[in-house]
């Protein structure tokens, strides 16, 4: 583990070294990539303006929806959206040169083209949860602190394990990288609304299927101290490390069943 | 111990054909059908076989990249789809068809980025850069994005990159693709101080047949799959079928000679040749020439190695050494 970290530093490393080089276009990929993601949130701010609650919530209890699942994405995204070139890889066979380095596979796909400027996502989420945690009067205790640290950490496991999922998957079927999308910038972009304006199927969808109701929706309940329009149990509210948990080790077992599985080209 | 160890490997592909017009077929491909050899520590074996025989196959099974479907491989003592990741310490591969650098990056960012990945020590990697740099001729590209490359330039930055770690075995798949006649002495002379010199085990596979006979002393080929030959190059010479020529200059033009064991083919003024098979010996067929015929003078071609190559993929048998 701490040999795969340090390799990820070191691949990453080079290649935000060579991206500096290109200084003014960094900065401008950067910032852009922060204002792209804010436009779904002044979409968020633009509705709110013609109602005054969305499936329940006002517009500070969204922002903290949208805030949690935006830096769970934005961390996923940063550490291995690069997987998204794993299909390419695994058509033309440049994979086989990554199999043959004392490197995990996985740590040189996430790092290999590792880009900063997706920070941009991180910082443009964590500006919407700052504001959201001033705007919405939250009655803050300890376990309500602990709760919201751990939602941080468990959510962006959540969508490293969903992005890791659609990577083992490509490696099956070649090219699934629309696919790995749906799940990972969709899921994204299913999250940032409240749960109750969905119907119950999607909701379990989202809670037994693919966990991404853990990602912010239960410990924004219990944070919020909103009743659930579902009725799940409670201890959802606190059991988003578990779901991350469970869905690492799956996504875990599938990547290594993929790489097991993969059969190089031809020539 | 050898250093390979290789025991009824098999894989095979199962690939989707399209057959009719709505059903899908599912076909398998054996690609590699029953293969068992073993390398000894600091041998450079050749490995050929036409295209299509599962050479690069089974050299992905070997080093990790693909998994068997049965039998069973060694490399370094380690069983390559299980333990990938160390091994990978030991050994390095090329492949002439693809590069393993990064496309992206000048060739100097690649070295520097492979010896982290490798934890080759400082110290160490810079002798080993200068010594490669030096050998292959780097100099100059050493700042040139990899994608800027020329092939035989990349090939020279690909086997540099492959040795940084000093890996004890050496996977080379044709590395000698594509590269003119200068490149391609300078990487066999290359190669030849490297197995020589610290002692590399090399498995080679090209379908450039100088590159053997100037390299390996062993050869294996393969054919569908199959070892259809494992032996010294000098062996593999003498193979059933095969023929060597005894070429006879007379005093005079004349009628062809008659020497049991040996036909003459071909008639010149006053030089004749005459075929016999590889595997008999040779010095019944001179003394006969010259007791019986006034000879002025007379050599002996081996058979080429190409022609011994093109009878064995046509053949198919199996030969090996004990
Ligand atoms: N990824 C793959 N999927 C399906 N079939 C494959 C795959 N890789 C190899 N094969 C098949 O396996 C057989 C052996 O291929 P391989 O690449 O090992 O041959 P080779 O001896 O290296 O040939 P060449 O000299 O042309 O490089 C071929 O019939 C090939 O079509
Ligand atoms: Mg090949």
């Amino acid at each position: 583990m701490a040999d795969s970290i340090r390799a990820f530093a070191v691949i990453a490393g080079a290649w935000v070294r060579a991206s500096m080089t290109y200084r003014a276009s960094f900065w401008s990929l950067a910032v852009g990539q922060a204002l792209f993601t804010l436009v779904d949130f002044v979409a968020i701010t633009i509705m709110f303006s013609h109602i005054d609650r969305l499936g329940g919530f006002d517009v500070a209890q969204v922002a903290l929806l949208y805030g949690f699942s935006g830096f769970a994405l934005g961390v996923a995204d940063l550490l291995v959206g690069n997987v998204e070139l794993l299909g390419r890889r695994v058509r033309d066979g440049s994979f086989d040169a990554m199999l043959v380095r004392p490197v995990a596979p996985l740590v040189q796909v996430a790092a290999d083209q590792f880009a900063l400027r997706r920070l941009g996502r991180i910082v443009s989420a964590v500006g919407v949860l700052g504001w959201a945690l001033v705007a919405t009067n939250i009655d803050w205790s300890i376990t309500k602190v602990a709760v919201a640290v751990a939602t941080l950490v468990s959510g962006s496991v959540i969508f490293c394990s969903v992005f890791v999922l659609g990577s083992a998957f490509q490696i099956l079927a070649g090219d699934a990288s629309e696919m790995m999308n749906a799940f990972t910038y969709g899921g994204n972009t299913l999250t940032q609304y409240p749960l109750s304006i969905y119907p119950s199927e999607v909701v379990k969808g989202v809670t037994f299927i693919l966990p991404l109701a853990f990602v912010n929706w239960y410990p924004a309940l219990y944070i919020l101290g909103v009743e659930d329009p579902f009725d799940m149990p409670v201890a959802f509210h606190f059991a988003s490390p578990v779901a991350a948990t469970l869905l690492a080790a799956v996504a875990a077992g599938c990547w290594r069943a993929g790489v097991r599985r993969y059969r190089s080209t031809g020539s | 111990m050898a250093m390979i160890e290789v025991e009824d490997l098999r894989r095979t592909f199962v690939v989707r054909t399209k057959s009719g017009t709505l059903r899908r077929g599912r076909q398998e491909i054996l690609a590699v059908a029953g293969l068992s050899f073993a390398i000894e520590p600091g041998e450079m074996v050749g490995y050929i076989g036409p295209n299509g025989a599962g050479k690069s196959t089974s050299i992905k099974m070997l080093t990790g990249i693909l998994v068997p479907t049965s039998g069973s491989v060694q490399v370094a003592g380690m069983d390559p789809s299980r333990r990938r990741t160390d091994l990978a310490r030991r050994i390095g591969v090329v492949f002439g068809q693809r590069s393993g650098l990064w496309w992206d990056l000048p060739l100097r960012d690649s070295f520097d980025l492979l010896a982290r990945i490798y934890d080759v020590p400082r110290p160490r990697y810079t002798t080993n850069l200068a010594a490669y740099v030096d050998l292959l001729d780097l100099g100059p590209l050493l700042d040139q994005p990899v994608r800027q490359l020329s092939l035989g330039q990349r090939m020279r930055g690909d086997l540099a990159a492959t040795l940084l770690h000093d890996p004890q075995i050496l996977f080379l798949d044709e590395p000698t693709i594509g590269l003119d006649v200068v490149s391609k002495t300078r990487l066999r002379e290359f190669l030849r101080d490297l197995n020589a010199e610290r002692g590399t085990t090399v498995l080679l596979t090209t379908h450039d047949l100088g590159d053997i006979e100037q390299l390996c002393r062993r050869v294996m080929v393969i054919d569908a799959g199959r070892m259809v030959f494992d032996d010294t190059i000098a062996a593999l010479q003498r193979v059933g079928g095969a023929t060597r020529t005894v070429v006879v200059d007379l005093e005079r033009p004349g009628e062809p000679v008659v020497v049991p064991g040996a036909v003459v083919t071909r008639v010149e003024g006053a030089r004749q040749w005459l075929t016999f098979p590889a595997d008999a010996s040779a010095a019944p067929i001179v003394s006969a020439l010259a007791s019986g015929y006034d000879l002025v003078d007379l050599s002996i071609q081996e058979p080429a190695i190409e022609d011994v190559i093109r009878l064995l993929y046509a053949r198919g048998g199996a030969h090996k050494a004990d």
